[in-house]
């Protein structure tokens, strides 16, 4: 009877680490007008048995995601060419496909993926690539040749080789939640979960490297800041002070986490020397100081306050200590992210009493709201400043959402279980 | 007031022994003893009702800070204390007062706003009540303060009949 139970137990925390993966899905809801048809070829397997990915999938999904391009079905196509002997371009004109990729997979030891770009148009090779690596990477090979098509097409470096930090939640009702910070591929593939817990999960962040993670965890029944090697699964407390934790973020040199404690008194703006340990207050306000976003050049930091009476975005000068407000249009904005070009600013701004997500640009002083949901929040931006990845209710539940920087393109990524939110972009993985 | 009662029935006590060494004058030191004895086991007694009594009393302020809950609302983005948390507050502060009793204030918000600020919004509201009740005799160190913001909701769904049950503060 009793090893009934255990199993019973067993089978229950297996259930919840199964639904533990929290596995996006990707609907896209809105596209550009007129995408670029472009048509990703089967890639010949060259390796013994069947081949273990579907690369050319991966990289219709990635391209069909941006938005800008519309893949060809493979059902409409005339010819699976895998070599550029077989390219007879009135095949693809026929079908009004403007772009072609064609390519082949083998494996010794590594896997090698060979493939190359036309313009069917031009009947014009437009570029040949070679990606290699660990066969269990075969899906970041993938990604990699979507970088690469992506960049050759539009002139802006990919960001789908890139990952996702995200945190779900599990709804207990009249119990305690299961929390789980997870991290994925950029098109939520490959889900790792990285932290269980039955207390909140907050605030997952990357280092610039994007080796390591910082969040915020309250499983010692207070939040903590803890920092995590992605690699070596290494973790180190950096914070318990009593009050609040929160909000860590790195500078752009990965020396310094600037960090919310309440320590002395009010939520105040900290920065933490990573290699000391030492800390410096920047904020001494009454008011609520929180949600530090660094500037790409390291020499400011953007930050909500209260102060004025109401959440503003502030910016911080770290050489002369002077703070100046940033926002002034609509009666709440918080949560800035700044995009690698240090010009646009994502964030979240209340509307008619809902919460958008809105671009400032910095340069221009113009403030574009991106979304129409009513309650959007937590935006991070893509490596190549061409994305806003954000969190937003549909249908009751917690899911991570996506829009592009002109607010042309919009898509979802819901879960197939669970409420999913905080989602933050990793950097660029090294090319 | 309350000592009243029991140096009176140590006056009773007295009485009866002094009666008693006034009727038989024999065997003094024996009955000396005996009354001496009978006036330990009658203080002792009255000592374990006084007890008692103040357990009932600590009792009846228990229940009547249970009976009013442990949970104190607050009206959106704000983090002042509402009359009915007031009411409910000084119950618990009556209850608190004849121990020596910690307590934690767990804050929490609704799902409206950025993450970051509601946990700040949160220990806000945590910590009007830990003013509230340190400005009533109740000593800091004996209060714990833990904002949650919208991590913990009670109430899953969106809308102000959800929201209203989100926005509280939980003395633990």
């Amino acid at each position: 009877m009793k090893w009934l139970t255990v199993l019973a137990l067993k089978l229950a925390l297996l259930m919840i680490s199964l639904g533990a993966r929290a596995e996006l899905t990707i609907e896209i809801t809105q596209g550009m007008d007129n995408p670029t048809a472009i048509a990703v070829v089967p890639f010949a397997w060259q390796g013994p048995g069947s081949a273990p990915t579907d690369i050319a999938s991966v990289i219709d999904g990635d391209l069909n995601r941006s938005g800008q391009f519309l893949p060809v079905s493979r059902s409409d196509m005339l010819g699976l060419p895998s070599v550029q002997s077989e390219v007879y371009y009135r095949d693809w004109r026929a079908i009004d496909t403007e772009y072609l990729v064609i390519g082949r997979v083998s494996v010794a030891g590594q896997m090698r993926i060979e493939y190359e770009l036309f313009d069917v148009l031009r009947q014009s090779k437009v570029h040949a690539g070679v990606v290699t690596g660990a066969v269990s990477e075969a899906r970041m090979l993938a990604h990699q040749v979507s970088d690469a098509i992506y960049e050759k097409l539009t002139g802006i470096r990919g960001a789908f080789a890139t990952r996702l930090l995200y945190v779900s939640v599990t709804r207990v009702p009249g119990g305690n939640d299961y929390f789980r910070l997870t991290l994925a591929d950029s098109d939520g593939a490959r889900p790792i979960v990285l932290l269980e817990s039955r207390e909140p999960v907050m605030a997952p962040t990357w280092s610039p490297d994007g080796r390591q993670i910082a969040y915020v965890s309250f499983e010692s029944s207070r939040p903590a800041i803890y920092r995590q090697d992605l690699a070596t699964g290494q973790r180190e407390q950096l914070t318990n002070f009593k009050g609040l934790n929160s909000s860590p973020s790195w500078s752009p040199d990965g020396n310094t986490m600037a960090m919310v404690l309440s320590k002395d008194g009010s939520p105040d703006i900290y920065l933490m020397n990573l290699a000391s340990k030492r800390l410096t207050r920047i904020t001494h306000h009454y008011a609520i100081d929180t949600e530090p976003a660094w500037m790409p050049d390291g020499k400011s930091l953007l930050f909500t306050s209260d102060r004025g009476g109401r959440p503003q975005i502030y910016r911080y000068n770290l050489a002369s200590g002077n703070t100046e407000r940033v926002t002034f249009e609509g009666t709440y904005n918080a949560r800035a992210r700044v995009a690698q070009d240090g010009r646009n600013v994502v964030m979240v701004h209340q509307q008619n009493g809902s919460f958008h997500i809105a671009l400032l640009d910095l340069v221009s002083d113009r403030l574009h709201v991106l979304t129409a949901t009513e309650l959007d929040e937590s935006p991070s931006i893509a490596p190549n400043g061409s994305m806003v990845l954000y969190a937003t209710k549909y249908a009751e539940q917690g899911i991570l959402a996506a829009v592009s920087v002109d607010g042309g393109v919009k898509f979802r990524l819901p879960a197939r279980e669970g409420d999913v939110r905080e989602p933050a972009w990793s950097p660029y993985m090294g090319r | 007031m309350k000592h009243l009662p029991v140096a009176g029935k140590f006056i009773t006590v007295l009485f009866t022994a002094a009666f008693l060494v006034a009727c038989s004058g024999s065997d003094t030191k024996k009955e000396d003893e005996a009354a001496a004895a009978a006036a330990a086991a009658a203080a002792s007694a009255a000592a374990a009702r006084a007890a008692q009594e103040a357990a009932d009393r600590q009792q009846s302020l228990d229940d009547a800070a249970a009976a009013v809950g442990n949970v104190f609302y607050f009206d959106f983005d704000s983090s002042n204390l509402r009359s009915d948390a007031i009411e409910a507050l000084n119950a618990h502060i009556a209850a608190l007062q004849g121990t020596d009793r910690s307590v934690r204030l767990e804050g929490h918000t609704d799902e409206r706003g950025t993450r970051e600020y509601n946990i700040a919004l949160g220990e806000r509201r945590a910590n009007s009540v830990r003013d509230y009740m340190v400005a009533n005799g109740i000593a800091t160190h004996r209060i714990e303060s833990v904002s949650y913001g919208e991590e913990r909701p009670v109430a899953y769904g969106s809308g102000e009949s959800n929201w209203s049950q989100n926005r509280r503060v939980e003395l633990k």
